[in-house]
């Protein structure tokens, strides 16, 4: 069962709690507005969710971790405030939580920890320590985002069950350490593995609930941007972003992404576990998939890999009041799967015309790319203020949404709404 | 009375807290304490009511039933239909 790892801070995060609830109130209940009236929601909850996230949804903060949007409480999930989107590089302390199963290494004891590489797609198996990832290969460094598959859940229309995300199960972070390929090549990889597969430290309360393993194509494993991370932004990875080593697989969602991680296996078979044949997949033909999964792949159904085109809004916010004549500063930031940012394109009037924004610092194809546009609304009114991402293979965002099952890939375009007095 | 020391309050706090999933509230009904022993045993109660209201009956127990038959939870058949009824009745759609 999850506790906290760092029991020092238990007292400061618990204060933190109640200061998150009496945010919550101090939102809810403004002033003068009678308590009976439609509470407005929180600041920090899009519009769009199910009506009891907005009562459950509240600012904690995990040991170790800023005040993030509460989701659940065990297994922990906790998405960042779009506030924190207004830098393209997400800090370590506001980096979402995402655990599938309650489970979670308290603790982990470096000098004991060992990275297992074997599976029967290699002929050497090993063991790495810590040391052996920071001496014993090249050590490389990636810029990339890791979102969850499931980012945006919460806003499907109509709402499918799980968690219910907002726009912030995302990060992106500048991530070193070595190349998976390297690792593979010491293990003395068989011609046959079809693929590698991902085990952590974290799992299940019950031995009847299946284990969170995963598992990605040998080309995919073998790609020179997917990496064994053991630094997120020059430090240590926090705890719960999956300490001390992840696996980091640019432009594909971080379902893949394996925290806590404490064995690679070289497979010649598929992978049969659940949380590949049955979770993490989308419909087939519904989606633009350039990079396949074949070996998982079945009649209608096709493991989700690719991230797919979008972007977010992160100025003005939602409801922002502006004087006549005032200029704004449209702000945000845009992502894909690694193709890279091409264009992004605001309209300030529900899509009618469309303006080329401003790109921002690159640092690289799978980084968040910041843009903006400057907008002078011509009079008193309401504005949609929408921005729309496109890639440079062509993909670019949806007007309407792509329903699924699971909420996956929800790349519609969402407007921001302002007013002009 | 006299105002408790701050020290006091703050203990309070952190005590009632120390398992903060604990101040999730759910909704006082019959049914609530079989959802809470059987639900609570593998995570925070907050999954209901985030993923709430908009699952109708075949919705939630379409829940339940995963939650037995994939995630291997140990529900008793008897309490799957009194989690189901609850779950519709209070965070549910359509009754």
């Amino acid at each position: 069962m999850y506790r906290d790892p760092i029991g020092g801070e238990t007292m400061l995060n618990r204060r933190r709690v109640v200061q998150g609830l009496g945010g919550v109130l101090a939102v809810a209940v403004p002033g003068l507005a009678p308590r009976s009236a439609f509470p407005a929601p929180p600041s920090y909850l899009t519009f769009g969710l199910p009506g009891g996230e907005y009562d459950a949804a509240v600012l904690d903060a995990l040991p170790g971790k800023k005040p993030l949007i509460k989701l659940a409480y065990r297994p922990p999930n906790y998405e960042t405030p779009v506030s924190y989107f207004t830098s393209p590089i997400t800090a370590n302390d506001a980096f979402f939580v995402r655990y599938h199963l309650a489970d979670i290494p308290e603790k982990i004891d470096l000098p004991s920890w060992r990275l297992r590489v074997a599976g029967d797609g290699a002929a050497n198996p090993f063991e790495l320590t810590t040391a052996d990832l920071e001496n014993g290969f090249e050590q490389v460094e990636v810029t990339a985002v890791c979102q969850c598959s499931g980012n945006r859940r919460g806003l499907s229309d109509p709402h499918v069950p799980g968690v219910q995300w907002g726009l912030g199960a995302m990060g992106n972070a500048v991530w070193r350490g070595v190349r998976l390929k390297d690792v593979l090549a010491k293990a003395g990889l068989r011609k046959e593995t079809v693929e590698v597969v991902l085990n952590g430290a974290d799992g299940p309360v019950t031995d009847k609930t299946p284990d969170f393993i995963k598992s990605i194509p040998i080309w995919k494993a073998l790609d020179e941007n997917t990496i064994v991370a053991f630094r997120m932004n020059g430090q240590q990875l926090p705890h719960f972003n999956g300490f001390p080593a992840r696996l980091v697989v640019p432009g594909w969602t971080a379902t893949y992404w394996m925290k806590h991680l404490a064995s690679i296996e070289a497979a010649t078979k598929p992978f049969d576990g659940f949380w590949m044949k049955s979770a993490y997949r989308i419909p087939n033909g519904k989606f633009p998939v350039i990079e396949r999964f074949l070996s998982q792949e079945n009649e209608a159904s096709t493991p989700i890999t690719e991230m797919v085109v979008n972007s977010l809004t992160t100025s003005p916010a939602e409801g922002q009041r502006l004087a006549t004549g005032q200029a704004v500063d449209v702000e945000g930031i845009a992502w894909d799967a690694g193709y890279g940012i091409r264009l992004v394109e605001v309209s300030t009037d529900d899509g009618k015309t469309w303006h080329q924004a401003n790109l921002g610092r690159d640092d690289g194809r799978f980084a968040f790319r910041p843009w903006s546009y400057r907008f002078t609304p011509p009079g008193a009114g309401t504005y949609r203020v929408t921005a729309k991402a496109t890639n440079r293979v062509g993909q670019t965002q949806v007007d309407t949404l792509i329903f699924n099952p699971a909420g996956y890939h929800n790349n519609v375009i969402r407007p921001t709404t302002i007013t002009v007095e | 009375m006299k105002a408790p020391p701050i020290w006091l309050a703050l203990a309070l706090i952190a005590g009632a807290s120390a398992h903060a999933e604990e101040l999730v509230p759910l909704k006082e009904a019959p049914g609530m304490q079989v959802v809470k022993g059987n639900c609570g045993s593998c995570h925070s109660l907050d999954y209901l009511r985030t993923n709430s209201p908009f699952l109708d009956r075949k919705g939630w127990q379409a829940e339940v039933t995963k939650m037995i038959n994939i995630f291997g939870a140990p529900i008793a058949p008897e309490d799957a239909g009194t989690i189901a009824d609850y779950l519709v009745k209070h965070y549910g759609v359509g009754g």
